[in-house]
This record gives C-alpha cells, structure tokens and sequence, in this order.
C-alpha cells in the first residue's frame, strides 16, 4: 500500500473522462436508442391500428356485399311480380278483345240472319201472293186482301 | 542452488509487482530505484500510462460510435455499442431513481474503463515487461532489470483508490445537493439510534456520528480494496502460473478463462456498487 501522486493524476484522469463521456458520448447514443425504440413502437402501434382498419374494411364489405345481395334478390322477385302481372294483364286483355270480338260477330250475324229472313219472309210472302194469285186467279184482290196477306207473312 | 533459484523467483515476481517511477530529485527527474526515498510525489507513470490510453481508446471507439449513431437500422459497430449502454442505461434506471445527468455516463464510463483496465490482465504476464525490458535495452542502454512495466492499472493500489475517492466525493455531493448541509449532518448524527427526546438525542450524537462516518468511509474503502484485492490476487496467480515451466500452458488456459469472468465481473459490481451508493445518497429516508 504505497499510495502517491499517481492517486492525484488518476483522480484528474478519471473526472476528465466522466465528464466527456457526459458531454460529447452519451447524449447521442442514448438519444439515438430512445429515438428507435420510439420509432419501433410507433411503427408497431400503426400496424396495430392498420389490423384494425382491415378488419374493420373487412366486415363492412361483407356488409355491404349482403345488403347488394339482398337487394338484387329483392329486385328479381319484383321483376317476377311484375312480369306476373302484366303477363296476367295481357291475357285479360286479349280475353277482352276476343269476347268483343265475338260479340260483334255475332252482332253481326245476328243482323245478317234477321235480314235474311225478313228478305226470305218477303220473298215466301210474294211466293205466296203469287201462288194464291195463280190459285185465286184475280179473285183476290191485291190492296182489298193486303190484310190477310201481311197476316200471313207475319205468320211465316 | 536451491537459495538462488528461490531468489530469482521471488525477485521475479517482486520485478513484476514493481511499478515503473517517475519522480524529481534534486530538481531534475529521476527515475525507478533512484526514487525510492522520493515519498508521496513519485509517480507510477506505467499506471499513469496505461489507464489514460485505455480510457482515450474508451472514449474514442464510444465517441466514434456517438458520432455515426443514426436513429434508423443500426450498423454492427453501433449495435455493440448500444448493447453496452443499453447495459448500463438498465441497471441506472432500475437502481437510481433521481434525475441526473452524471450518473449514467458515470457508471458507463466506470464499466468500461475497469474492463478494459482489467482485461490487460489476460495478456501473458511477460510479454509486454519483457518486451518494454528489450525497448530499455536497446533503445535507452538501460539493464533490462531496472526497466519496469505493469500494464494491469487496477492491479494499482492508486488508480483504484482514485476511482472509489472520485465515487466518494460525488455521495458527498450528492448527499449535499439533495439533503442540503444540514439535512446530511442530521444524517450522520440522529442515526441509527433516533429518538424524539432533544436531550438523549444529543448524548447519542458521538456513537452515531461514530457508526456514521465508519459506514460512510467503509464505502470507498470496500470499493477500492475490493477491486484492487481481486485482480492484484489474480495477477499475482498469472506470474507465479508463468513461473512454472512448461506446466502452465494448461493452467494458465483454465485461470484465464476464469479469470475473464472475473475482469467482467469487477468491472460490472464496480459499477453497479457506484450506483446504489449514489442512489442512497440521493435518497431522502435512512
């Protein structure tokens, strides 16, 4: 145990040191390391939040394909429907045309049947008039009978 | 012969145990065995030598670092680096839990320096005396058994209590600054026997100033002793191991290999001894 003057230059060496290291080495090198590990956690905590995001992105797509889904089945069954319908329209219409179709045909050969037998009527009433004329031989006469003769027509 | 090779051996080892001297007599500088009556003012300039290019090269490789560090993907130099300030930034955070500027640096500066110091200790302990002994030789005409050379600082009594006074000198500071003069006398006079009673308080005064100061002083001591003790004691095994002959090949692997556990290990309680002494005299509760 000698101690000497080295104790004094090793004390100076030694406070010398500290303080540089204090000044010019560990201010930047721990400033550098605090500044990464903030770096790391930021980037970690944004692709925590971008998970998120896409999962959240992720279940409003499903979302919404449903709702698409649901839609177009909804506008399939109103086509349906509608198609339905107008098909039911048309049928009735064309039912309609037809039934009136039908009745002024018949109208009309109703109209057709009654002047033929108002024409054939006349006719068998001049046949008639004619064969009575033939039979009576001016017997009768024509405006004195013309009672007896509408009767008969009427009568045919 | 059996009396001169124990002489040889024992003035081997006493050569090995020598620091290299510088002092002045007589007004001009003087050197090694002339300096032996020169007292408090000689200077162990291989101590001298040795600890200030450690601690330059420490401050170098960790300023060159400091300089280049880049916050974004280290390189591997800067990882290294940063692993053992990291080291270091941990066991200050987890011990003190003041705010201060010094302690950290303090405590890098502390590790690194007693390792590198320490890990002179694993060079071969002939090497670099004999090779400083060939230098004397040739280069000054000087008898290669007057040139001494002990390249292991901590294995200096003066460069270990150097480090522990420093240490003791900021608990002071500290201690002051945060407790003020008086809070820091009433710490060394009202402990550990503590009463609310004034006048037993002041007849306790002397044993506690006494118990006090013994653990107060018992710090650098413990520090500086402890430092000192291991690696003299490991150096010492490393000559006598070198004096063996052929033989301590094998036994100078194995207590190398040992012994770089040790170097790390009293540079890292140096340290760590460092900041639980200044965390409890920053802190206010006895």
């Amino acid at each position: 145990m000698n101690l000497n003057a080295t104790l004094i230059g090793e004390l100076i060496a030694f406070a010398v040191f500290v303080l540089f290291c204090m000044k010019f080495v560990w201010p930047p090198l721990i400033n550098a390391i605090e500044a990464r590990q903030k770096k790391i956690a930021d980037g970690l905590a944004a692709s925590d939040r971008a998970e998120k995001d896409l999962a959240l992105a992720q279940d409003k797509a499903k979302d919404q394909l449903k709702d698409a889904k649901a839609q177009a089945a909804d506008i399939i069954e109103q086509a349906k429907k509608r198609e339905a319908k107008m098909l039911d329209e048309a049928v009735h219409k064309a039912n309609a045309e037809r039934e009136n179709i039908l009745a002024i045909g018949r109208a009309e050969l109703e109209a057709e049947r009654n002047r033929l037998r108002e024409e054939l009527r006349k006719q068998v009433a001049a046949l008639a008039v004619a064969g009575a004329e033939k039979i009576l031989q001016r017997s009768i006469d024509e405006a004195a009978h013309s009672d007896i003769l509408e009767k008969l027509v009427q009568e045919l | 012969m059996a009396a001169g090779e124990e002489l040889t051996l024992s003035s081997h080892i006493q050569h090995h145990l020598t620091n290299a001297k510088m002092c002045t007599v007589d007004g001009s500088v003087a050197f090694n065995k002339a300096c032996s009556e020169a007292g408090f003012w000689t200077w162990h300039v291989d101590t001298l030598a040795w600890s200030i290019g450690l601690g330059l090269l420490f401050l170098w490789v960790f300023r060159s670092a400091a300089t280049k560090a880049t916050t974004g993907v280290p390189g591997k130099f800067q990882c290294f680096i940063e692993m053992v300030v990291e080291l270091v930034a941990t066991n200050v955070k987890d011990t003190y839990h003041g705010k201060s500027k010094l302690i950290a640096p303090l405590a890098l500066t502390i590790f690194v320096w007693v390792f590198l110091m320490n890990l002179m200790d694993l060079i071969p302990v002939d090497f670099l005396p004999a090779f400083a002994g060939f230098v004397g030789e040739q280069a000054l005409g000087m008898d290669s058994h007057d040139v001494y050379m002990k390249i292991v600082p901590t294995t200096d009594i003066n460069l270990t209590a150097a480090l522990a006074i420093g240490v003791f000198i900021l608990m002071i500071g500290y201690s002051i600054r945060i407790k003020g003069v008086l809070g820091f006398i009433k710490e060394l006079t009202l402990h550990p026997f503590s009463t609310k009673n004034v006048p037993l308080q002041i007849v306790l005064i002397p044993a506690n100033l006494l118990l006090e100061t013994i653990a107060l002083v018992a710090k650098p001591f413990s520090l500086a002793l402890r430092l000192f003790g291991n690696l003299y004691a490991g150096e010492m095994i490393f000559i006598l191991i070198g004096a063996v002959g052929l033989a301590q090949l094998p036994l100078h692997f194995i207590w190398a290999v040992f012994h770089i556990l040790v170097i790390v290990l009293q540079a890292f309680v140096f340290m760590m001894l460092t900041i639980v002494y200044l965390s409890m005299a920053s802190s206010d509760n006895h």
